[in-house]
């Protein structure tokens, strides 16, 4: 007799998903459907960071320059010169693809791996945080509002927020559709042989800094596109909100939790994780890094209990 | 005047140097043992400033006695911490992550505990200066200088005359060959884990008198430390305590010479900067 796996019927479950997450807002408030935006930005940021994280095995503590970079761009492009956000973001999803490609160049030609990537990448983003702290360009500490010209789609601008519910459920079907091609592709099964074993995966001829390179820069581009869709859904951004250290961790944990190198690990993460943080920070308020206690909790017992991830308890039923 | 700026940038940042130091030899002590990366270091630091905090409002007690109840407190937590926790993952990059997910449990724990603000001791009898011709010299700054000396000099001798420091010498040469003439590694882990927890809690005392406390001050302590041990070769004692110096002195020049917040990035550039092209560090140590 087969094991009956719940797993295997992911392609049904998520058509399922989809078409419940469209109606869903229809039967909800505007409060609600805020919590769902976020557990979508979440969601794939953190599919973003999965495919240099979870697939290719270099975890990233810094993916906040990328998503700072993008709102950043498209935001001053906007306030500054006019340029419409839309333009903006793929802009900005450029300028991090090549930053991310410099950062990943000059660590992995240095074989920086495992917590010394990691740490490297922290220090760029804390390098970008200053930055911005300290350019006029940016703002400095003050950060940029963006001025509202009501709803108007050049301007990536609604007054209405299932506007923005169904630009970033579109974004989570594209990188859903982006993964999946990873996956299948042999670029899918490079990644994963680099994440298993770097040394072996050399030995076999793959050119193993040219792949890691490939996977820092989808996941920098991408999370740039995050980043601008965050700036424009709540018109202020600012050096801590972007670069900061917390913005890295929020983007890491979905996948941690979720399942690291899966399709849907950082979606079911962020789904965990959004109505939980919400309900922390309902229940013990006051202090708005109230969630972060829980997600600390959750780290350490993930890692040590859950080191597949929910998928990979999902895999088991 | 040149001259007066720039010899009080050179005394403030070596003394804030010699700080920087005795934050980081208990994350080089852990890293030459276990070869892992101990990202609640900067928290363990946080919670000895508050041991050192509460002790004083509550019982009047001076910082540089609150030393010692901190490195307790400390060393057992280190040690409960690690017998529950860390002893359960033996990869680097999951200690990395479960050490950050401690982190973030504690600090806004703290915050939760005792809110975010920023808090000081105020001892006017020590917030005083010497000096020098032109030269001021902060005495609690000078005093903290002379605890990270002495944190130095003492971890050294322990390490080379005790037989806990030996198997500690010896895991970090060849942990295999420890393991082979008998010596309990994991013993020996959960001592030097809370051993440079309980060194870090009393730095974090000593620097109370002018260092302002708040949850959110491990952050930047652990950041700091980590470049200060890569700076001097991740495991190496001398060299951490030399990149200290170099650390607050290029800290302190950037502070007085560069707008801004812009010596922060000073910090992270020259932590690449040693990351790429000198992993071993200044004075070489363990190849991770």
């Amino acid at each position: 007799m087969r094991k009956l796996s719940l797993y295997r019927y992911s392609y049904v479950l998520m058509g399922v998903a989809l078409l419940l997450l469209s109606i869903l807002p229809a039967f909800m408030g505007s409060y609600y459907i805020h919590i769902l935006i976020l557990i979508l930005v979440y969601a794939y940021l953190g599919s973003s960071w999965n495919v240099l994280g979870g697939y290719c095995g270099q975890f990233s503590f810094g993916h906040a320059t990328f998503f700072g970079l993008g709102a950043y761009t498209s935001t001053i492009l906007f306030m500054r010169f006019g340029i419409s956000p839309w333009i903006g973001m793929v802009l900005g999803g450029i300028l991090s693809m090549f930053v991310g490609i410099f950062i990943g160049f000059i660590c992995f030609r240095y074989g920086l791996k495992g917590p010394f990537f990691a740490l490297a990448t922290l220090a760029f983003a804390e390098m970008f945080r200053v930055a911005a702290l300290n350019i006029p360009l940016t703002g400095k500490a003050m950060g940029i509002l963006i001025t509202l010209k009501g709803t108007s789609f050049p301007a990536f601008q609604f007054q209405e927020k299932i506007y923005y519910y169904y630009i970033i459920l579109a974004f989570n079907v594209f990188i859903v559709l982006v993964t999946h091609l990873i996956e299948n592709r042999k670029l899918g099964d490079y990644l994963e042989a680099i994440k298993e074993d770097e040394d072996a995966a050399e030995a076999l001829g793959i050119d193993t800094l040219r792949y890691k390179i490939i996977a820092i820069s989808i996941s920098s581009f991408l999370t740039a596109l995050g980043g601008t869709f965050y700036a424009q859904y709540l018109f202020y951004i600012d050096p801590d909100i972007c670069f900061g250290v917390h913005n890295s961790i929020e983007i890491f944990m979905r996948p941690i939790l979720g399942g690291l190198g899966t399709v849907y690990g950082a979606f079911l993460g962020s789904l965990i994780l959004g109505p939980l943080s919400e309900l922390t920070r309902g229940l013990l308020g006051g202090y708005s890094g109230m969630h972060l206690m829980l997600f600390g909790v959750v780290l350490v017992v993930v890692i040590i209990f859950l080191p597949r991830g929910v998928v990979g308890l999902l895999k088991k039923i | 005047m040149f001259f007066q700026m720039l010899s009080n940038a050179l005394v403030s940042g070596l003394l804030m140097g010699g700080v920087y130091a005795s934050v980081a030899i208990g994350l080089t002590l852990i890293f030459g043992v276990m070869n892992i990366i101990n990202f609640a270091h900067g928290s363990f630091m946080m919670l000895g400033m508050y041991v050192a905090y509460w002790l004083f409002t509550g019982l009047g007690l001076n910082p540089y006695i609150s030393l010692v109840p901190s490195f307790l407190i400390l060393f057992f937590l280190g040690a409960v911490i690690h017998k529950f926790i860390i002893i359960h993952s033996s990869d680097a990059q999951n200690i990395l992550l479960i050490t950050l997910g401690i982190a973030l449990f504690l600090e806004n724990f703290a915050a939760f505990l005792w809110t975010p603000d920023y808090r000081s001791i105020e001892i006017p009898t020590l917030a005083k200066s010497l000096f020098i011709g032109y030269l001021a010299i902060s005495i609690p700054r000078l005093i903290a200088f002379i605890f990270a000396i002495l944190l130095t000099i003492g971890l050294y001798i322990f390490l080379k005359t005790t037989t806990t420091g030996k198997s500690i010498r010896a895991i970090s040469d060849n942990i295999e060959g420890a393991r082979s003439v008998g010596i309990n590694i994991k013993k020996i882990s959960l001592i030097s884990f809370a051993i440079g927890a309980g060194c870090v809690g009393a730095a974090g005392a000593v620097i109370t008198p002018f260092y302002s406390i708040s949850p959110s001050v491990g952050l930047v302590f652990v950041i700091i430390a980590f470049v200060v041990v890569v700076l001097g070769g991740m495991g190496n004692f001398w060299g951490t305590f030399l990149g200290g110096l170099i650390v607050g002195l290029g800290e302190s020049l950037g502070a007085t010479y560069l707008p801004g917040s812009l010596q922060q990035f000073f910090i992270y550039f020259v932590f690449i900067l040693i990351l790429l092209f000198r992993p071993q560090g200044i004075l070489g140590g363990k190849r991770a």
